[in-house]
């Protein structure tokens, strides 16, 4: 259960930045890599934006599929499903270049 | 009264704030000289019982201090005792019911009761879990992964972002084999799959195979520090 961590993180950041308004939406980018359940990061944002500007915001996850560059044929290709293979030659070696995302991209800020 | 909604592009890493933490660590513990590994398994896999063989091969030699991370008790902080280490527990429990990883706040807060000047080697022993422990650095200098052949040749394919993060994987309980089914090479070539090159080295907390091994890796990277 590392998503209540992330979810900690995720609502200080917000609160943060949200400079004394009311947070009505966030909006993350959730690589496929960070092995993130969807369902328990939204569980614990609700539960720790309690009492915080955050609280009754939505969350809006953007999940990133994995890609990545192989080392032996050099094709980029998708990564859907472990192993992570190439897509070409279906080598194991491989530069990750999207799936590793965990970032807020926005927020959505109530003016009076 | 009419409110309107205004979008704030934010562009946070959520992971920054430990990460600047784990530098701040790490930025200690070279100020300090101290080696640090970041030791990670999951639960049962003979962490706590290497560091044992560990302890009694490097006793004399090098000064190792260990941070015990564990969700609840101090059964292995009790047992690595008789050792006279400098030697802290950090419980994560007064997390959110128990964390399953230790982050690197959490290794910070048992820093302070560590007398890093005396300690060549830190060991911090993470919770057992082959998930979570892998997203948090803590300011280690390497991670060293305990693997168990107890627990299937399939494991590198299934929690791939542990496996590949190890830079060397003790591949522990070897004493079993006969016993097994598990396929060695099988695991090996998984392994060699997700982290190209990673270096396996066969033990056996309980016959001291390979330790020795384990041991000379060690000294080597300390020489090269």
């Amino acid at each position: 259960m590392h998503e209540l961590s992330i979810a900690e993180s995720v609502v200080r950041i917000a609160s943060r930045q949200a400079d004394g308004r009311r947070v009505t939406k966030v909006e993350m980018k959730v690589g496929y890599l960070r092995q993130v359940v969807p369902s328990a990061l939204a569980f614990g944002f609700g539960l720790l934006a309690e009492g915080t500007p955050v609280e009754g915001a939505e969350l809006q996850m953007e999940q990133v599929p994995a890609e990545g560059r192989c080392r032996r044929c050099g094709v980029v290709s998708g990564l859907g499903s472990f192993p992570l293979q190439c897509g070409g030659c279906g080598g194991f070696d491989l530069e990750i270049l999207k799936g590793e995302e965990l970032m807020v991209e926005s927020l959505e800020l109530e003016e009076a | 009264m009419h409110r309107t909604a205004v979008k704030k592009v934010v562009l946070e890493n959520v992971l920054d704030a430990n990460d600047t933490l784990a530098k701040a660590n790490r930025d200690l513990f070279d100020r300090a000289r101290t080696y640090t590994i970041n030791m990670m398994s999951s639960p049962g896999a003979g962490k706590t019982a290497l560091l044992e063989r560990t302890l009694e091969r490097l006793r004399g030699e090098l000064r190792l201090g260990v941070l015990e991370g564990d969700v609840q008790t101090t059964l292995d902080a009790d047992r690595l005792a008789r050792f006279h280490i400098p030697l802290v527990q950090v419980n994560t429990d007064p997390g959110f019911g128990g964390e399953c990883h230790l982050d690197a706040n959490m290794v910070r807060s048992g820093l302070s009761e560590l007398p890093l000047d005396d300690i060549d080697i830190l060991v911090i022993e993470n919770v057992g879990n082959l998930v979570c422990p892998a997203e948090f650095r803590v300011g280690e200098d390497v991670r060293v992964m305990v693997y168990s052949v107890t627990e299937g040749e399939e494991k590198p394919l299934k929690y791939p972002l542990m496996f590949r993060s190890a830079d060397l994987v003790l591949v522990n309980k070897v004493d079993l084999l006969e016993h097994l089914d598990f396929d060695l090479e099988q695991f090996l070539g998984n392994l060699d799959a997700v982290n190209p090159g990673v270096r396996p080295v066969l033990t056996s907390a309980r016959t001291g195979q390979g330790v020795d091994e384990w041991c000379g890796w060690l000294r080597q990277r300390l020489e090269n520090v």
